[in-house]
């Protein structure tokens, strides 16, 4: 899933604090499952710029709402019937529902409530890490389900750096260092010659190396 | 021969070879190049030039090396693959080598969380790996990494590091065969101060007959103080230090201690010298370049042979 983490609350009133009216718009997915723009979240946030703003000496109106997906522009039409009411809106999501609503509101300022982070899983309860750099070419079967593009922080795609220690990335004993990762499991699956082989200098014009990219599904693309 | 490469012709020749290092300094300052420069002539065959060693911004690998090429002596250029993309590589491997640099050694780089500027962007469009097949695919194949063809190509003799201390230690071995495959012509190895786990690697090196394959340079560093050394084995990732050098070093008093520091380097060189397969050495006497002819004549690495 995508994960983010909610902005600080005086970037936030920055935002806000020149409107009278917001529309504070959660999204169910990503961001609900991390625990950062969810149902739950829009309302903390909403009382939490209420106490802030009146503290402040300022009114702000704010109009609550939880899509149950922003990055789809079916469900951005949920907001019709509020948009007009707002000044502003303050979107929980992503960045992706961020500009899918943007995109559609042509004349709404849209600002962002969280920073969005990485594509990442669930290690345990309230704790993400990063898995996925979206490289568009997946090496996974070939380093045992563990990604050195994304977990190895300089992206070695051969082998650890000199700087692993004990299980741990040289930049952080918190990290764990992705090449001891990925040989421990090619000796569990009996698979140590795959290391062996290298993995050639990488095409980058499948991920961030060419652009915005765009997939285009001829059999559902209307 | 691969290349007209200084060191290869000494190696080739079954010398004994020494390299040296010299880090470029944080700042418009040549002649602190030729200073360091020449404590190094005559002493050693080959000057490693550091690129933005720990991370921090210096005078260019490439830069530093043309200084020490106009002093009479041949530069090393280092290259990590942290700062720049494969067309800036090439670039800078091209024009090197057109200014007389013919041995570089292919890194990936300390990584910026470790240097002043942390906020950079680590590039890495290539891992050291693929630079060496880079840069060999160069010279054999005259070819870019994109294909096309090379008018004039670069005839680089081509280095790697190895780290047998770093772990996890059963890979150390397929790693270097793995870049040794890539193109790696000599190796020049982390500073080895813990001599039984080196020779438990080269152990391994050997019954994979890598050390037929490729020169294997043995990394040793004088140490100054026994601050360094604590510093060495506590902060530096992948560096394994041995209590008892650290004891040993905290046994004498201090200013005695950069002399102990100098004969526990020179004691580790006579050591290696027995190992099979270390082709020579490569000694990094960090910020302390006018401490290497001493080294070098007490280990009995002078003369330097004429090839």
């Amino acid at each position: 899933m995508i994960t983010a983490e909610r902005k600080p609350l005086e970037e936030i009133i920055a935002c806000v604090a020149p409107f009278r009216k917001v529309l504070l718009v959660g999204c169910n997915e990503c961001v609900t499952v991390c625990a950062a723009g969810g149902r739950k979240e829009v309302g903390l946030l909403a009382s939490g710029l209420h106490m802030a703003l009146l503290q402040q000496g300022k009114s702000v109106e704010i109009r609550e709402h939880t899509l149950e997906r922003q990055c789809d522009p079916e469900y951005v039409e949920e907001l019709n019937s509020l948009i007009d009411g707002a000044d502003a809106v303050l979107s929980m999501a992503c960045g992706c529902g961020v500009q899918t609503i943007a995109g559609r509101y042509k004349d709404k300022p849209v600002f962002p409530a969280v920073n969005t982070k990485f594509m990442g899983a669930s290690e345990r309860q309230g704790v993400w890490a990063e898995r996925c750099q979206g490289c568009g070419n997946c090496l996974l079967g070939q380093t045992g389900g563990i990604c050195p593009i994304a977990r190895c922080a300089k992206r070695l795609m051969n082998g650890p750096c000199g700087g692993s220690t004990k299980g741990s990335c040289e930049i952080d004993p918190d990290t764990d260092c992705a090449w001891q990762l990925i040989w421990d499991r090619l000796k569990a699956l009996g698979l140590t010659e795959n290391y062996v082989e290298m993995i050639p200098a990488k095409d980058w014009r499948t991920s961030i190396g060419n652009g915005p990219r765009k997939i285009i599904r001829e059999d559902l693309a209307e | 021969m691969k290349t007209d490469s200084k060191l290869e012709k000494i190696l080739a020749a079954g010398h004994l070879a020494v390299t040296g290092e010299c880090g470029p300094p944080r700042g418009c300052m040549p002649d602190k190049v030729r200073e360091k420069a020449k404590y190094l002539e005559g002493v050693v065959d080959a000057v490693n030039i550091t690129d933005n060693q720990t991370a921090m911004v210096r005078m260019s690998s490439f830069a530093a090396s043309v200084i020490v090429k106009q002093e009479g002596l041949n530069p090393l250029l280092q290259m990590v693959s942290r700062d720049r993309n494969r067309l800036s590589m090439q670039a800078d491997i091209i024009g090197a080598y057109s200014l007389g640099i013919d041995t570089m050694l292919c890194l990936s780089g300390d990584h910026t969380r470790f240097g002043d500027h942390p906020m950079a962007l680590n590039v890495h469009d290539l891992d050291s790996i693929q630079m060496i097949k880079m840069v060999k695919d160069m010279r054999d194949e005259g070819k870019f990494q994109g294909g096309a063809e090379i008018k004039g190509a670069p005839k680089m003799f081509i280095g790697a590091a190895a780290n047998p201390f770093a772990d996890p230690f059963e890979l150390r071995v397929m790693r270097l065969a793995k870049k040794i495959n890539a193109g790696a012509d000599f190796i020049q190895t982390q500073c080895i101060f813990n001599v039984p786990k080196f020779e438990q690697w080269m152990e391994g090196v050997r019954k994979m007959g890598l050390h037929k394959k490729t020169y294997i340079l043995a990394g040793v560093t004088p140490m100054k103080s026994v601050g360094a050394a604590r510093f060495m084995q506590k902060r530096v990732p992948g560096m394994d230090v041995p209590q008892e050098l650290v004891d040993r070093m905290a046994s004498v008093p201090k200013e005695e201690q950069a002399e102990e520091g100098v004969k526990i380097c020179v004691e580790t060189i006579q050591r290696l010298k027995q190992v099979e397969g270390v082709s020579g050495f490569h000694i990094m006497a960090i910020e302390w370049e006018e401490k290497v002819p001493e080294i070098c004549e007490r280990a009995g690495l002078l003369p330097r042979p004429q090839v």
